[in-house]
């Protein structure tokens, strides 16, 4: 039987195989943007009174801002994917379009070795978790072979 | 300069922190009896109570304020409850002292204690998608170390910080705590040792990063002309810091799964977790260069370096050359956590800002057996706090 994959927060990523992005806000009046997308409308810019935020895709790309791993297994609600906690490394990401630094984990494969503060990144959308009939899915970044930032 | 009209220290008590798996009431009572005592003040004589609030121990916890007053034993005392998380005590101490400064008391004590669970600080139970600090552990794994991790990782490979600057903070703490009764770890441990234990999350090991521990502590305050008839030694409360962030906070910061954008306004000139001392030094008119010591929140040892340069001891970059010269060590030009600080005391959340405030208390008296900064005369005390919470006490004598 073939699982449903269901992201694991509504609203949060699109899961475009090709092309998966986060979806934030951008405020329509002065242009700061919001990530994790809010169900409120207004701007948290103090210097702007703007009401109106519009979903937008960020960009896929961005630079490391810091990475580190969790070698053990992290407490509930974590849900650990397969039969035991492997080692995953987690990055906080710069977008310099958006001017955010974003979180995520980072692929299963790769380690804080193969990271470093500056390099360049991309978002994918892969398993967190899976139950008896779904897949559960989250954004996570994966480093960029040779490639340049942004 | 307030000066002479400071809100003033009248007494500091705490109950030793470690993990007894009591009732917290328990512990906040015996801190206030001991601060109490130490300002040789009856309950009685008690015109406010400011609780500062535990997240873990049910409705008691939620209204900290009164569960101690009940258990002290209710004499009509008007109370206040403040959660900021680990800046929980500060909130109540400046809960305390605005009242004090208003003029609708003389005396109020405050309090705050924690029973805590065992391993990683988890958020309370249950399905809540709608809370940051519940999403973050369920979509990223991301526990409080994840965060410590990413700065240390930073002062790495920003400034050339290494895993023994790291382990060094932890030996020297290890040291200063070593004849402190409050504290929870009292044991030397060499760098070699630190190095050789377990990596949590890449670079921090499992003795660089603060356990979770029970504990209660209590400060009382008092109104200057009080002060001035029970008390030869008073230690002025010269400034208290509460700050928020000043949008856009371009730092990740624990529990957020992003910073603020900076696309259409720049970030402030100092960081966030910069201006909070800098606010206790605005209101005092006392800058870092008058510091005798200071107490801040060194959930990591590599944290503890992020927080000489936001309190000012240096500049960025500088930190890990200040420790190497034996700057911040007892008997350095301006020793930091001379407690021992929750390296060795682990973190009792509510009660850790008020402990700072007992220990920089007991140093401006000349009182911290074992561990005395000789002649100290201005110390400082920093944390910070989820949700944006700042917090810091400059004291004075
Ligand atoms: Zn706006």
């Amino acid at each position: 039987m073939t699982k449903t994959r269901v992201p694991a927060v509504e609203g949060w990523f699109t899961s475009d195989p090709d092309r998966p992005a986060l979806l934030g806000q951008r405020c329509a009046a002065c242009g700061t943007y919001v990530f994790p997308p809010r169900d409120r409308s207004w701007c948290p810019n103090p210097g702007c009174a703007g009401r109106q935020l519009d979903e937008v895709e960020l960009s896929r790309r961005g630079t490391v801002w810091s990475y580190t791993d969790a070698r053990y297994q992290p407490p509930l609600p974590y849900v650990v994917p397969g039969a035991e906690h492997r080692p995953f490394a987690l990055a906080a990401v710069e977008l310099a379009a958006e001017g955010l630094v974003v979180m995520g984990q980072v692929v299963p494969g790769v380690s804080v070795d193969d990271l470093a503060v500056g390099a360049p990144v991309e978002l994918v959308v892969d398993t967190l978790y899976e139950d008896d009939e779904h897949t559960y899915l989250v954004w996570k970044w994966a480093p960029v072979a040779g490639g340049g930032g942004a | 300069m307030r000066g002479r009209d400071d809100v003033v220290v009248l007494g500091v008590g705490m109950h030793p922190w470690g993990k007894w798996g009591r009732n917290f009431v328990e512990y906040g009572v015996a801190a206030a009896t001991d601060a109490l005592g130490d300002a040789g003040l009856d309950w009685g004589d008690v015109q406010f109570v400011s609780g500062a609030d535990t997240m873990r121990n049910g409705y008691p916890g939620y209204v900290a304020g009164a569960t101690f007053a009940q258990a002290l034993g209710w004499t009509g005392v008007p109370v206040a409850s403040s959660y900021a998380a680990c800046a929980s005590g500060a909130t109540a101490m400046e809960v305390a002292r605005t009242r004090i400064l208003a003029g609708l008391c003389d005396v109020a004590l405050v309090v705050g204690a924690d029973t805590t669970p065992k391993g990683f600080l988890a958020p309370t139970s249950g399905e809540r998608p709608d809370d940051p600090d519940w999403l973050r552990f369920r979509l990223l794994g991301a526990t409080n170390p994840t965060y410590f991790a990413l700065y240390a990782r930073r002062r790495m490979d920003l400034y050339g910080a290494t895993d023994a600057d790291f382990a060094r903070v932890k030996v020297k703490n290890a040291r200063h705590g070593l004849n402190n009764a409050n504290a929870r770890y009292r044991k030397e441990v060499t760098e070699s040792e630190v190095l050789a234990s377990p990596m949590v999350a890449d670079p921090l090991r499992l003795l660089e990063i603060c356990a979770t521990s029970d504990g209660g502590a209590a400060v009382v305050l008092a109104s200057a002309a009080f002060a001035r008839r029970h008390t030869t030694e008073p230690v002025r409360v010269a400034a208290i810091s509460t700050a928020t962030p000043t949008y856009p906070n371009a730092v990740i910061e624990m529990p957020n799964f992003a910073t603020d954008s900076w696309a259409a306004a720049a970030p402030p000139e100092r960081p966030f977790k910069a201006s909070i001392a800098a606010a206790a030094y605005d209101e005092a008119g006392i800058g870092p260069e008058d510091l005798s010591l200071a107490e801040v929140y060194d959930l990591s040892a590599a944290l503890e370096l992020d927080w000489y340069e936001d309190i000012g001891l240096c500049k960025p970059g500088e930190a890990e050359r200040l420790l190497n010269d034996g700057d911040t060590t007892i008997g350095g030009r301006v020793p930091v956590n001379p407690s021992g600080g929750l390296s060795c005391f682990g973190e009792a959340v509510p009660a850790q800002a008020i402990a700072q405030v007992c220990e920089v208390t007991w140093q401006l008296r000349g009182r911290a057996t074992g561990r005395q900064v000789e002649g100290a005369r201005v110390g400082i005390t920093a944390n910070q706090g989820l949700f944006g919470h700042g917090s810091s006490v400059l004291l004075a004598r």
